[in-house]
């Protein structure tokens, strides 16, 4: 008996050390973890239990029966993060460069089967250097297996991948199906096609880092939600994620104590919005301030930053935050703000966060650039996924709240719970100049004239009190009183339920 | 006793005047412009006054924009603070016209004083020592080395229409004033096209010494003491102490008489300064006098009780002086900070824009140390551009110059400010400088010291594990709480490891944690366990706040924090640390961790403030030569040009007018490659 355990502990071993010492000091000098060392990280000290460790490929072409390793490039299984369960799978590129098999995409859907009958996250940490050609149509169809595993589990549990090395060619699509893609900066990239063949096809000489860094994807392409400086950064703060989020959508928003005052009333919230109706201000004072402890989780960060997304707590249990960003293009609505945010509200509303608002909107923003780039469409996106959820939403106004984008912005009228306007709130089809413009065409060269317009317009139409007097805001609210009033407002929603008509989904405009 | 006053001036000293004003049972006007619409003066005051635009020329500065004030409320005195109108004898002779009384001296105290010339004749004339020298014109170099002899060495040679230090010599020997004055004469001729030249003493090792006075209108002058205001940078002082550290007690009275001498030959009737400059001997000369109240008067009231603005509002009453020579005593030590809104670490540029976070510490008197801080701002407020760019004067007041350092030292770390930069780390870094902390200053102090500018202060060991074990107890109170999320998996609640790793930057201890009754008790060692050392930490503090204060051993600490994106940045005495606690695995594996290097930025234009892009002056491909504009930024209201160091081609435009950058951010790429 004792000489059978200790050849299991023999055979643990070998596996563990993956594709062996060398290969893993080799992952280390290009500043990467092993796969492993990162489980470690990731997860609670001693909480992984591993699954499928003596799994090996079947593979018999070119010479590949007689190599085989224990595990086959990637290693699964699950373990806890601050007592909650969660799912993972992590490639190890130091077996096979972490490529994909048949065998090694069973690993994979398996861990994948379970975290979705089980209701809890799961994480994907990416290292790999694609299909294992060897095994042709199989892994194709490894792949083809795990990306209806990623559309099935959508919306359901909260899948999370995050590329900390090469990921390309099929390995791409799994992460972009997920809800999630973080980077670790500088040591990972991703990419359809690689520098080689694009070389070849368009003639373009980029590196893998112009291709598809994390510089790229988090600043150009919107592909990826975040990227961290390094390894040990980046699963700390996916860590910190995960204390954000609901294990599944059967359940509910995560709670923990916290040291924040739901009273707390901020004084100096009563000046954030400057004298000058075109002085920018930071958004992102206001959302500290409001949030429990300053603490903000945000998303997109570097996208898109005229739209500030992110997950905060207040009295303990997350929310959403989306907010107009008046520092950045005015706060001004356009095709990327829009697809960035409607898809932070989507994965709210599966997940039951209730989003919190806060408006500051000078509209969408015109030109050609903007309408070639099928703003309609996207604008759509934000006003359909608003309009569609049904997770408590709070709205608050605190400057501008022009045209349409104050009706996409979480409004009354689409079904906003809660719609709360500051004194300095202007809600309005248009600025007073434009408005004077088109309404007093004939008066225009006279410039008496239209300034008495202008002030009548100002006094008449800039203020929350237009909307207030017909119901489209609940209540114009003190600004130092914000944090108290949205708390509040979230603890009288906390039951909310909406029928929705039957449908097999919806079509929202993509 | 005047029933109204108004207070023509702004900020802090608006608010301290309005302060004793209400104590006395006056009403106060407060006068605003544009800018202050807000402030929190006008808020204090009983009534207020807008004058005008923003700049102090269109609104502050203007006689009788006051005096319509006055008439408008009823006012039936002015006080001036300083700055603006305080030393302006027009403003004093318009008032005294319009029968309003200027809480302050006559005019012709007003005028004699604010003259160089004039005000050094009646210093002479009442015997007050001033700097030896020749004012009148020399003829030659033999002339010159006779007077230098006479005044004794060394001695500065300067040209009669200098500035800038052209034309200016110090020379120790009669051979230095015989070759110094030739240069400096055809320097002088050069440069102003004036060649006249004069010879005073050169005071070596100066110390800024200032004596307050206070007069009535019935011819009573009484001196309170001394201040020394040695610490400056570039002539602005940053720190000032009262009583100064250098004076003996007969060196003081010697200077308070001459000081009295010198206000009663101008039949001063309030309370005024008079300023000296003392040698390593202590040796004084007469500087100048100031006729009106100082920035720096707190630490003079909290080390005689004084209160000088009740004193000056009563005589201007024409009330006497109910204080005598005799009463005023020397209680304590006091220090004054002066916490400006500029930059240290970058050449201490001035910093704008909205606080954010204005946290001062409480102000009060506890187990004989006092804590006072005057200010004209609040939390959400604006430091404009407009005026001067202080934000508060902290003073602290102990038994004695130490427990008075050391209580500012404190005061200083839980001061918070977040929105704009402040020079706080620098003013901690001047508490815990040993030759500041000796008192042995001088003038130079500030350029001595600090040659290079400020770059922060190095943490020694002991200081290094105190506030590891403040890092362990933070990191330990959010594990805390981490593990009380709901949704675990049911009886199987998270254990937290008990053996971490501590970092600061990378000095490296290893921690073990463990609540005690009396707080977290940490101890500490090396990574081989060597050293170990024991820290009891004790605190209210909780997450999310970011001042710890606390204790460690006993011993009261306060220490700024921000979360970072691990762990937390410390900022404690002029110092800022990065702290993380790691697991013992977590730190083995963060040493694999690659050391990121900061980008090399020279191939980029980087703007320089946070601004707006007015415009771009280069195409990409542009080939452009050193000096030539690349882009116009917006800051402060100011358009700064930014030219081309080198000659270079343009790469790439990351930027575009209208932007908003912030400080740092690529406004373009440059290729310096030849083609």
């Amino acid at each position: 008996m004792k000489e059978i355990i200790r050849q299991l502990e023999e055979r643990r071993n070998v596996a563990r050390l993956g594709g062996g010492q060398k290969r893993i000091d080799a992952q280390h000098a290009r500043g990467k973890l092993t796969a492993r060392e990162r489980i470690e990280l990731l997860l609670d000290e001693g909480s992984f239990e591993e699954f499928d460790m003596f799994v090996e490929h079947d593979c018999h072409d070119f010479g590949m029966e007689k190599q085989k390793i224990p595990g086959d490039g990637v290693v699964t299984g699950w373990g806890t993060v601050n007592g909650r369960p969660v799912y993972i799978f992590v490639k190890d590129f130091t077996v096979f460069g972490g490529s994909l098999s048949k065998a090694h995409a069973k690993k994979m859907t398996k861990i994948q089967d379970m975290a979705l009958r089980n209701g809890a996250p799961i994480i994907g940490l990416f290292d790999a250097g694609g299909a294992r050609i060897q095994e042709g149509v199989d892994a194709l169809g490894g792949y083809g297996e795990v990306f209806t595993r990623n559309v099935l589990a959508s919306g359901v549990i909260p899948q999370i991948s995050v590329i900390m090395g090469p990921c390309a060619g099929g390995d791409v699509y799994s992460p972009a199906m997920t809800d999630f893609i973080f980077m670790v900066r500088d040591t990972s990239y991703m990419f359809v096609t690689g520098p080689d063949v694009v070389k070849t096809v368009t003639n373009e000489t980029v590196t893998s880092e112009q291709l598809g860094g994390a510089s790229v994807h988090t600043v150009k392409s919107s592909v990826a939600d975040g990227a961290w400086d390094n390894d040990v950064i980046t699963l700390g703060q996916i860590r910190r994620l995960i204390d954000f989020l609901p294990s599944s959508n059967r359940d509910d928003v995560p709670e923990r104590p916290y040291y924040d005052d739901a009273k707390r009333i901020e004084m100096s919230l009563d000046t954030l919005i400057p004298a000058n109706p075109n002085m920018p201000y930071d958004m992102k004072e206001l959302i500290l301030k409001v949030v429990d402890e300053g603490d903000f989780f945000e998303i997109q960060e570097s996208f898109a930053k005229n739209i500030v997304t992110g997950f905060a707590r207040i009295e303990g249990r997350t929310v959403g935050v989306v907010a107009n960003q008046p520092m950045v293009l005015a706060g001004v609505l356009d095709s990327d703000a829009s697809r960035k945010a409607a898809r932070f509200v989507r994965f709210c509303d599966c997940f039951s966060i209730p989003i919190v608002t806060f408006v500051d909107v000078p509209g969408f923003l015109p030109g050609t650039a903007q309408e070639y780039g099928g703003l309609i469409k996207h604008g759509a996106k934000l006003l359909f996924a608003y309009t569609e959820a049904t997770v408590p939403k709070i709205t608050v106004i605190t400057r501008k709240a022009y045209g349409g984008a104050y009706d996409v912005m979480s409004s009354k009228h689409i079904r906003g719970d809660l719609n709360y306007a500051w004194p300095t709130a202007e809600i309005a089809v248009m600025g007073a100049k434009g408005a004077v413009e088109i309404i007093h065409r004939q008066d225009l060269g006279d410039p008496e004239k239209i300034a008495a317009h202008t002030k009548t317009y100002e006094d008449r139409f800039l203020n929350p009190f237009v909307a207030a007097e017909r119901g489209y805001i609940d209540e114009v609210i003190m600004p130092h009183s914000t944090r108290v009033r949205v708390a509040r407002a979230l603890a009288l929603l906390r039951n909310k339920e909406v029928e929705a008509p039957w449908k097999k989904h919806d079509n929202i405009p993509l | 006793m005047f029933k109204k006053i108004l207070i023509a001036n702004r900020g802090e000293i608006a608010c301290r005047v309005i302060k004793t004003a209400r104590k006395m049972g006056i009403k106060t006007v407060a006068v605003y412009s544009d800018a202050d619409k807000d402030a929190l003066h006008v808020e204090m005051a009983d009534e207020a006054v807008h004058i005008g635009a923003p700049a102090a020329a269109q609104s502050y500065l203007i006689i009788e924009k006051i005096i319509d004030a006055c008439k408008q409320t009823g006012a039936e005195a002015v006080h001036p603070g300083y700055g603006f109108l305080s030393e302006n004898s027009k403003f004093a002779v318009a008032l005294k016209e319009a029968g309003i009384a200027f809480i302050g001296p006559n005019v012709k105290a007003v005028e004699v004083m604010g003259d160089k010339i004039e005000s050094k004749k009646f210093a002479n004339a009442a015997k007050v020592s001033t700097v030896p020298g020749y004012l009148g014109v020399i003829v030659d170099a033999i002339e010159a080395v006779k007077i230098a002899n006479e005044i004794g060495y060394p001695v500065m040679i300067k040209a009669s229409a200098g500035g800038g230090g052209k034309g200016m010599r110090i020379a120790w020997s009669e051979k230095e004033v015989a070759e110094g004055f030739a240069a400096s004469m055809s320097e002088a001729k050069s440069s102003f096209g004036d060649d006249r030249v004069f010879i005073e003493k050169f005071v070596t090792q100066p110390r800024h010494i200032e004596i307050q006075v206070l007069g009535d209108k019935h011819g009573n002058v009484i001196y309170v003491n001394e201040r020394e205001c040695s610490i400056q940078r570039r002539n602005q002082k940053v720190i000032e102490e009262a009583p100064s550290p250098f004076l003996d007690e007969k060196t003081r009275r010697a200077m308070g008489e001459q000081a009295v001498a010198l206000a009663k030959a101008v039949d001063y009737e309030s309370a005024g300064t008079v300023e000296f400059i003392v040698d390593k001997d202590r040796n004084f000369y007469f500087l100048e006098m100031n006729t009106r109240l100082q920035v720096e008067h707190p630490v003079t009231e909290l080390i005689t009780g004084i209160d000088l603005v009740e004193q000056m509002i009563r005589v201007a009453a024409g009330e006497k002086l109910s204080i005598t020579q005799a009463d005023v005593k020397i209680n304590g030590w006091a220090m004054e900070s002066r916490i400006y809104a500029e930059d240290p670490y970058r050449n201490f540029l001035p910093s704008t824009g909205r606080l954010v976070r204005y946290q001062p510490p409480a102000e009060g008197a506890e187990n004989g140390l006092t804590i006072r801080n005057d200010t004209g701002v609040y939390e959400g407020g604006e430091i404009s551009i407009y005026y001067d760019p202080m934000i508060a004067k902290l003073c602290t007041h102990g038994p004695d110059r130490a427990s008075a350092i050391d209580y500012m030292s404190i005061a200083l770390d839980e001061f918070r400010i977040d929105g704009i930069q402040h020079n706080i780390p620098f003013l901690g870094a001047i508490m815990e400088h040993p030759r500041f902390r000796s008192g042995n200053i001088t003038t130079g102090f500030i350029a001595e010291e600090y040659p290079e500018g400020f770059h922060g202060v190095e943490l020694g060991d002991e200081r290094r594990r105190k506030l590891a074990a403040i890092a362990v107890y933070m990191n330990e109170l959010h594990a805390a709480r981490a593990v009380q999320i709901s949704g675990q998996l049911s009886g199987r609640p998270r254990k937290l490891p008990e053996d971490w790793v501590v970092s600061l930057d990378t000095w490296h201890q290893r921690a073990k944690a463990d609540f005690v009754e009396d707080g977290l008790e940490i101890t500490l060692s090396g990574l081989d366990d060597s050293d170990a050392q024991t820290f009891v930490v004790d605190s209210e503090w909780t997450p999310g706040q970011s001042v710890f204060v606390g204790t460690v051993n006993g011993e009261e600490i306060a220490v700024q924090i921000d979360r970072a994106k691990q762990g937390y940045r410390l900022r404690y005495r002029g110092a800022t640390v990065a702290a993380v606690v790691r697991t013992q695995l977590g730190h083995r594996l963060n040493l694999l961790m690659p050391e990121k290097v900061a980008a090399d930025t020279s191939k980029y234009l980087l703007c320089p403030m946070p601004g707006l892009v007015k415009s771009i002056a280069v195409e990409v491909g542009q080939e452009v030569k050193a000096g030539e504009p690349l882009a116009i930024v917006e800051a402060m209201k100011m358009e700064n040009i930014l030219r081309a160091e080198k000659d270079c081609t343009i790469a790439s435009i990351e930027a575009k007018p209208g932007d908003s950058l912030a400080v740092d951010a690529v406004i373009m790429e440059f290729d310096f490659e030849t083609k």
